[in-house]
C-alpha cells in the first residue's frame, strides 16, 4: 500500500469534516439533556423517548411512509413502461419529443412543478391529502426511474428478447420472462431513488398538501419555524442511522455479488 | 446420377422446405434483399454466404419474423410466413451473441421453449437431457451461463435451438465467437448432430471456409442479390462470375479477347505473350473474356515443360511460406503478378526457388476459367 502523502491526507480530512461534522453535531445533541439545543447538559435518551410519544411526529411519519411506498410503486411502473417504450418501440413519429419530455421534470424548478400540480389539483377539483402527494410524488419521480431504466435497457442485447420470442413466448411473456428479470437490478435501484425521494421532498409536497396529511419534512420544517427542538435532533439521528444501515448493507451485498461471479468466472475457465 | 447421393435441387420432382419468391426487402432507401428467388430443400445444410451489408442476416431474419419482406413471398413447407409472428413458426434460430438467458441455468434455458409448448413436463426433461447429451454439456445443466467457456455457450445455444425441434434452424454465424481450432472441430460437430437429427439448417456466415466445409449448398451474395447458388466444389471450381471466383479463395485473372477453336478457346492477352488455351464450360461467344486461375493449379518449374500449352516465363518477386504451402509471386515480363502455389513436400530448406529466380509457371488447358465478360 501507499502512504497517503501530506497533501491527500489534508484534503481528505477537510472533505470529510466538511461533509460530516454537520451530521455528527446532530447526533451529540439529539443526545442531550438539556432543552437548550446549543448548551450541553448531559448526556439523555429522554429526547427519543419524548419524540415516541409525540402523535403528530408519529402520524406524519406514517404518512410519509405511506406516500413514499404508493408513489414510488406508481412510479417505477410508470417510469418502466416509458423506458421501454422510448427504448424499444422503433422509431416512431416524435419519439425525440417524447424523451426530452420525459426528461425535462429532471431539471424543472421544483417550485414549478408543485405550482402547476398544485393548480391542476384545483381545477379539476381534487381535494388537496395524501393522495395529491401520492400522485405528485409519481409524477416527478418517475422521470429518475426512467433514467435509470433506460440506460439498463439501451445496454442488454436485443437478441435475448428476439430469442425469447423465437422460442415461442408472445410479446408480453418475452418482457416477463426475460426482460424483467434482466432488468431487475434497474428496477429496484429505480425503485429505491423513487422512495428517497419522495421520504425527502419538501417543496412539491407542501404545495399539494392538505390540512388532512402533513409529511415528516413539512412537520420538521414548520416545526422549526418555532424554535429547533432537540426531539428534532433524535428525529434525524433516527433517519441518518437508518440511511446508514441501509447504504452498508446494499453495499455488502454488492461487493458479495462482484466477488461471487468473479469466482463462479473464475470455475468455468477452469473446467475448460 | 448415383441414387444415394444427397441433391434434391437436381430432382425436379422434390419439393423445397422453404422457397423464397421475388422477396424483396428495403429499409427506407436501403434495399437489404433484391428480388431475390430461391429454394431450400428439407434436410439441406444451406450456406448463405457474402460480406457484410449484403443482405444475408436480413433474409435469416426475415426466415424467423423478425422482419416482413417488403414484396414477394416466403414459403415453408407449402405455408406463406409472412403474417405469423416468430413465436408460432417452427422455426428456431441461434444467435451470433448466443443470447444466453443470463438469468436461467443452462437446464431452463434449454427448457424454456419447451415449457412454452404444450409438453407434459416428464417429457420436457426427457428432451433437456437428450439436448444436453447431443452437445455433450451434460455436467453443466445446473451452471448459469456465465459459468461456462466461450464453447460450452455455444453448445448450449445450439441445444436450446434444437429442443423444439423446428422444420428449420438457423445458425446466425455460429462459429464467430471461438478460436481458430476450436472452430473447425465444431464445424464438424455441427455436420454430425445435422446428420444426426435430421433438421434443416441455414447457415449466415462471411467465413467462406466455414461455409466451404459445413454445407451441402452454398448461395454467395452480394448487394442484396444472389450471385450463385451450388455446392462447394462447383462454386470453387467453376465460380460463374469474377465475383464470386474472387470471393471465395485465391484467384489469378487474365483479362484478354477469346477466339473459339472447337471446344477451347484461344485468349490473346499480352504482347509478346503465347496465347492462353483455355476450356470453357459452356460455349461463349468471341471477344473480350476473363481468365480465372488458382493458384495451386499453376505448376512452377525451372524449365519449361514440354507437354503443356500454357507456360509463361517470369521472376520470383515474392513468397509467402504458409507452412503446408508456399505462394510464389511471379512478375511477368510485362509486369502483371501471377499467384502460383506449391505445396512444401520437402522440409526444410530444400526449397527449389528463392527471390529473383527465373522460372516457368504451366497449366493445363482445363485448369482455368474462362468467363463472359
Amino acid at each position: 500500500m501507499r502512504r497517503l502523502t501530506w497533501f491527500n491526507a489534508t484534503s481528505l480530512t477537510l472533505g470529510f469534516a466538511f461533509l460530516y461534522i454537520p451530521m455528527l453535531v446532530v447526533i451529540i445533541y439529539s443526545f442531550n439533556e438539556s432543552r437548550l439545543v446549543t448548551v450541553w447538559g448531559g448526556f439523555s435518551t429522554k429526547w427519543y423517548g419524548e419524540l415516541l410519544q409525540n402523535e403528530a411526529f408519529l402520524d406524519a411519519a406514517w404518512v410519509t411512509f405511506k406516500v413514499g411506498f404508493a408513489s414510488s410503486i406508481f412510479a417505477t411502473i410508470l417510469g418502466t413502461m416509458g423506458a421501454y417504450v422510448l427504448v424499444r418501440g422503433g422509431r416512431f413519429y416524435g419519439r425525440t419529443l417524447f424523451s426530452g419530455m420525459m426528461y425535462a421534470p429532471l431539471v424543472m424548478p421544483e417550485v414549478i412543478t408543485g405550482l402547476s400540480l398544485l393548480l391542476l389539483f384545483i381545477s379539476i377539483g381534487l381535494d388537496r391529502g395524501m393522495f395529491t402527494i401520492i400522485l405528485a410524488h409519481a409524477t416527478f419521480s418517475m422521470c429518475y426511474v426512467s433514467v435509470v431504466v433506460s440506460s439498463r435497457l439501451v445496454s442488454f442485447d436485443r437478441s435475448v428478447e428476439e430469442a425469447a420470442l423465437d422460442l415461442g413466448c408472445t410479446p408480453f411473456e418475452a418482457f416477463r420472462l426475460v426482460t424483467l428479470p434482466i432488468i431487475a437490478p434497474a428496477v429496484i435501484s429505480g425503485w429505491l431513488l423513487a422512495l428517497t425521494l419522495s421520504l425527502d421532498d419538501l417543496v412539491i409536497a407542501s404545495f399539494v398538501a392538505g390540512p388532512s396529511a402533513t409529511t415528516l419534512p413539512i412537520k420538521v420544517f414548520s416545526s422549526i419555524r418555532l424554535g429547533v427542538s432537540p426531539e428534532i435532533n433524535a428525529l434525524s439521528t433516527i433517519m441518518i442511522a437508518i440511511v446508514t444501515i441501509g447504504t452498508i448493507t446494499a453495499s455488502i451485498t454488492t461487493k458479495r455479488a462482484v466477488l461471487r461471479r468473479k469466482h463462479e468466472q473464475q470455475m468455468a475457465e477452469q473446467t475448460t | 446420377m448415383p441414387q444415394n447421393v444427397f441433391e434434391p435441387w437436381n430432382d425436379p420432382a422434390a419439393k423445397p422446405l422453404i422457397r423464397f419468391q421475388n422477396v424483396t426487402k428495403r429499409f427506407g432507401d436501403f434495399t437489404a434483399v433484391d428480388d431475390l428467388s430461391i429454394d431450400i430443400y428439407e434436410r439441406e445444410f444451406f450456406a448463405l454466404l457474402g460480406p457484410s451489408g449484403c443482405g444475408k442476416t436480413t433474409m435469416m431474419r426475415m426466415l424467423a419474423g423478425f422482419e416482413t419482406p417488403t414484396s414477394g413471398t416466403i414459403w415453408l413447407d407449402g405455408q406463406d410466413i409472412s403474417p405469423i409472428p416468430p413465436n408460432k413458426r417452427s422455426v428456431n434460430m441461434m444467435f451470433q451473441s448466443y443470447a444466453l438467458f443470463p438469468h436461467l441455468t443452462v437446464y431452463d434455458n434449454i427448457a424454456f421453449g419447451l415449457k412454452r409448448s404444450n409438453m407434459p413436463k416428464d417429457q420436457i426433461d426427457a428432451r433437456v437431457k437428450e439436448m444436453l447429451r447431443l452437445v455433450q454439456i451434460e455436467r453443466f445443466g445446473s451452471r448459469k451461463p456465465e459459468q461456462i467457456s466461450g464453447g460450452q455457450r455455444q453448445r448450449v445455444a445450439l441445444a436450446r435451438a434444437l429442443a423444439k425441434a423446428p422444420k428449420l434452424l438457423l445458425l446466425d454465424e455460429p462459429l464467430s465467437a471461438l478460436d481458430k481450432k476450436l472452430r473447425q472441430d465444431t464445424q464438424f460437430e455441427l455436420m454430425d448432430i445435422q446428420e444426426k437429427t435430421g433438421t434443416t439448417f441455414v447457415v449466415v456466415t462471411h467465413d467462406q471456409e466455414e461455409a466451404m466445409t459445413v454445407a451441402s449448398r452454398v448461395a454467395v451474395m452480394d448487394q442484396g442479390k444472389l450471385k450463385q447458388v451450388d455446392t462447394p466444389g462447383q462454386i470453387y471450381e467453376a465460380p460463374n462470375s469474377i465475383y464470386v471466383a474472387d470471393f471465395i479463395g485465391e484467384v489469378n485473372i487474365i483479362e484478354g479477347n477469346a477466339t473459339a477453336q472447337g471446344n477451347t478457346v484461344s485468349i490473346v492477352w499480352a504482347e509478346g505473350q503465347p496465347d492462353i488455351i483455355g476450356t470453357p464450360s459452356k460455349p461463349i461467344s468471341n471477344g473480350k473474356v476473363s481468365f480465372a486461375i488458382r493458384p495451386e493449379k499453376i505448376a512452377i518449374t525451372a524449365d519449361k515443360p514440354a507437354d503443356r500449352h500454357n507456360a509463361v516465363q517470369g521472376r520470383v518477386l515474392d513468397i509467402a511460406y504458409l507452412g503446408n504451402v508456399s505462394t510464389y509471386h511471379v512478375e511477368l515480363p510485362g509486369g502483371m503478378i501471377i499467384k502460383a502455389q506449391a505445396a512444401n513436400s520437402r522440409r526444410r530448406d530444400s526449397r527449389p526457388f528463392t527471390w529473383d529466380d527465373e522460372v516457368w509457371l504451366s497449366w493445363t488447358d482445363t485448369a482455368g476459367i474462362v468467363l463472359d465478360r
